[in-house]
């Protein structure tokens, strides 16, 4: 077993038990061992001092794309791993749109294998919804969660039937998982580039309406409702879909969403000049959008906060609007802007904003960590919430570069990141 | 390349471009008219230079007034259709922009399907780019040629009322027309079925006519766009028949406007579409001058990018 850590003097943030104390906390045996004062330690012990940093359960994204296996010269399980580990993320779940499709047992079998032969952050595979996510044949769900799957999506594939996501939820409670949707009514959005609005209308480029979203996750709720089925609700944008969510929750529907990053950070007049790197579905909505996820992140209306993490070559990004495919790297810029968008901002307390970004998304796929709690994986990120720094995309550890946030200017970020006891990664090394 | 002192380098749209910098365009324009009906109509303003005319997507009327444009000027043009080149095997924008960057030319003219192509060029080449029309966003030389013709007409452009009528949505003519109006004074009206108008499009300043009827009680002059006939088949709208019938511009419809309206078309016309044949024939249509002044301010656009002296007022003389 690996050498105990000893972490010395720093701000403990456990939103799973309300703590916030300067502390010491001691890993032993790739479990948290105590949380305490003056705690001694083993001799052979890795003792860091780590006083005036937070320390705080790893962080979980429950939304990445790691394109291995079928897409590796974008990214793989290792280096999408290693991304996610100097983002302070101790375990990312892996979104099922590979080639060949994560969509049967053998398929989930081998991300955790390339993710334990990695050893860096955890990965969490999601399986298919349905079979080549084509929307019409259930996959095995039993098989695909005995292989290591934690929720079910057909994420970029919305599932367009509704009977196919009635199905979904019903039989996915037989294994206690979530239905993760990407809602988009595909009707009304074929074709767009970006949001529907006065942006798109000067760009001359073909617009998606906030409605596309709407009105699948009004139908995701209806449908949840319908059958007391998990719905987590993927990559929230839209002032409407905010409302849609806060009234579900208020009459107790077992609905649970998420919001990315550069929803809560950026609007459509990030595509202006056509920047494709600010190209991605759901689009940049309008300051109102903006405005309201971040209120929903504050008030609990939205759970947590995901990447997204869509890694893409720089060759498809230097293309024509219309053509380049959607989507931007999320891993290691997620908590900075989380930081400085939301903490900074005035919305989020720091524990508060690690609630979002651990505790809350492993209650709601059910996962290990987000929790110092004795016994609990020796998952723990170590983070400097006043670091300043500019984001330099040659300098990540995800193979792609494909990120609108370069040279912008952040608040906060990861300086250790310590999984089932070890370090994988520390910015002083 | 050539940073045009009072343009920058690249033409992408109207939208950049400020009522001083639109005048003056207009205003090189008027000698370069005259250049047209000369005997030789040549004079040597770019003599020297190379201008590729690369078309990605079909066009008559705009690649030819840019050639005639090009030629009266004396610059070496090239003219390059999508098909039969390199980019019909699959070679990307950015792979052409660099090759044609490599053979150290001057000028580029690009018609593109995709909105945005002209100035995605324009950042990545040191040649002088100019928009013949990209996607659904702009066509700059058309709104030019658009407002010159108004201003022949009307002596000035502030106060006039233009509406704008058809398939707004995805007319690169129409968001042209509505910057360049607008800049210089003029009020938009845009008109067409609901279907067909752009998300928010009063934020641009312009104002919705519901009905036809609306926009010919209202207007001083129309500018009818052409219906792509694929329209009907994306469902914006039933028929072309119930188009005619609802949103055409009829000598019927006409004859109850309280004035004589100026009637303007980017072409290619249906004819019986959105504008009837003795509407387009009338004699308060200008289409033909409309494409008479497509040359001149393609003259203009093309003299000032070079970096053109802007007062300059006898084009035969040598001061390029």
């Amino acid at each position: 077993m690996s050498r105990p850590i000893l972490l010395t003097g720093g701000r403990v943030l456990d939103p799973s038990r309300g703590v916030d104390q300067v502390a010491d906390v001691y890993l032993d045996g790739g479990k948290v061992a105590s949380v305490g004062q003056g705690i001694a330690g083993a001799d052979g012990a890795l003792r860091l001092d780590v006083r005036g940093k937070v320390v705080a359960p790893g962080l979980i994204d429950l939304h990445t794309h790691l394109r291995e296996p079928g897409q590796e010269e974008l990214e793989t399980v290792a280096s999408g791993a290693m991304a996610a580990a100097a983002g302070g993320f101790s375990a990312v779940c892996a979104m099922p749109n590979t080639d060949p499709v994560t969509d049967n047992q053998a398929a989930v079998g081998f991300i955790v294998s390339q993710a334990q032969r990695a050893g860096k952050a955890r990965v969490y595979p999601i399986g298919a919804i349905s079979v080549g996510q084509k929307g019409q044949q259930l996959a095995e769900f039993g098989e695909l969660v005995g292989a290591g799957a934690v929720a079910v999506s057909d994420d970029g594939k919305p599932v367009m039937s509704s009977h196919l996501m009635r199905t979904a939820l019903e039989y996915a409670q037989v294994f206690g998982i979530p239905v993760a949707d990407h809602c988009e009514d595909l009707t009304l959005a074929q074709g767009g580039a970006m949001h529907e609005g006065i942006v798109s209308t000067r760009l001359g480029l073909k617009g998606i309406p906030s409605a596309a979203e709407e009105i699948m996750v009004a139908r995701d709720i209806i449908l949840a409702e319908l059958t007391g089925g998990h719905v987590h609700l993927c990559h929230m944008s839209t002032r409407g879909s905010v409302e849609l969510i806060r009234r579900a929750k208020d009459r107790g529907v077992r609905v649970t969403a998420e919001a990315c990053p550069h929803h809560f950070t950026l609007t459509h007049h990030a595509c202006e000049a056509y920047d494709t790197n600010a190209k991605m579905n759901p689009p940049l909505r309008e300051e109102a959008d903006r405005e309201a996820v971040r209120q929903a992140l504050r008030d609990g209306t939205i759970d947590v906060i995901a990447t997204d993490h869509a890694p893409h070559h720089y060759d498809a990004k230097e293309r024509e609007f219309d053509d380049a495919p959607n989507g931007i790297i999320g891993l290691e810029t997620a908590l900075g802007l989380a930081i400085t968008e939301l903490v900074c901002g005035g919305l989020l307390t720091l524990p508060e904003l690690i609630a979002r970004m651990s505790t809350l998304p492993a209650r709601i796929f059910n996962l290990p960590g987000g929790t110092l709690a004795p016994g609990a994986p020796a998952d723990v990120v170590v983070l400097d919430p006043e670091a300043q720094w500019e984001v330099h995309p040659d300098a990540f550890f995800s193979k792609s570069r494909n990120t609108p946030f370069a040279g912008r200017r952040l608040t906060g970020r990861a300086d250790l990141t310590i999984v089932r006891g070890q370090v994988v990664f520390d910015r002083q090394a | 390349m050539t940073r045009s002192a009072v343009l920058g380098k690249d033409l992408t749209g109207l939208e950049p471009l400020d009522a001083d910098q639109l005048r003056l365009i207009l205003d090189t324009a008027e000698p370069f008219k005259e250049v047209s009906e000369r005997p030789i109509k040549k004079v040597p303003a770019l003599r020297g230079k190379t201008i590729v005319n690369l078309f990605f997507e079909a066009s008559t009327r705009t690649r030819i007034s840019f050639e005639f444009a090009e030629k009266r000027l004396s610059a070496d043009t090239v003219n390059v259709a999508a098909s039969g080149s390199s980019v019909s095997k699959g070679e990307t924008l950015v792979d052409t922009a660099r090759n044609l960057e490599a053979m150290r030319i001057d000028m580029v003219v690009i018609r593109h399907g995709a909105s945005g192509a002209a100035q995605f060029l324009g950042d990545r080449i040191r040649s002088n780019v100019v928009n013949a029309g990209d996607g659904k966003h702009e066509h700059p030389t058309q709104g030019l040629l658009d407002l010159l013709t108004l201003r022949d007409r009307f002596g000035k452009l502030a106060g006039l009322k233009v509406a704008i009528c058809g398939d707004v949505l995805h007319s690169r003519v129409a968001r042209s027309n509505i910057w360049g109006l607008t800049k210089l004074g003029a009020e938009v009206g845009v008109c067409g079925p609901p279907t067909l108008l752009p998300r928010d499009v009063r934020e641009l300043g312009v104002t919705v006519l519901p009905r036809i009827e609306d926009a010919i009680a209202w207007a001083d002059a129309l500018n009818i766009l052409r219906l792509q006939l694929e329209r009907m088949q994306a469902g914006f709208i039933p028929s072309l028949r119930e188009y005619n019938r609802v949103f055409g511009v009829s000598r019927e419809r006409l004859a109850r406007a309280p004035k004589d309206l100026l009637i303007m078309h980017p072409g290619p016309m249906n004819r019986g579409v959105e504008i009837d044949s003795d509407v387009a024939d009338g004699e308060h249509s200008v289409i033909l001058p409309q494409v008479t002044n497509g040359v001149a301010v393609r003259m203009a656009v093309l003299y000032l990018l070079a970096g053109g002296s802007p007062d300059w007022h006898h084009p035969g003389g040598d001061h390029a």
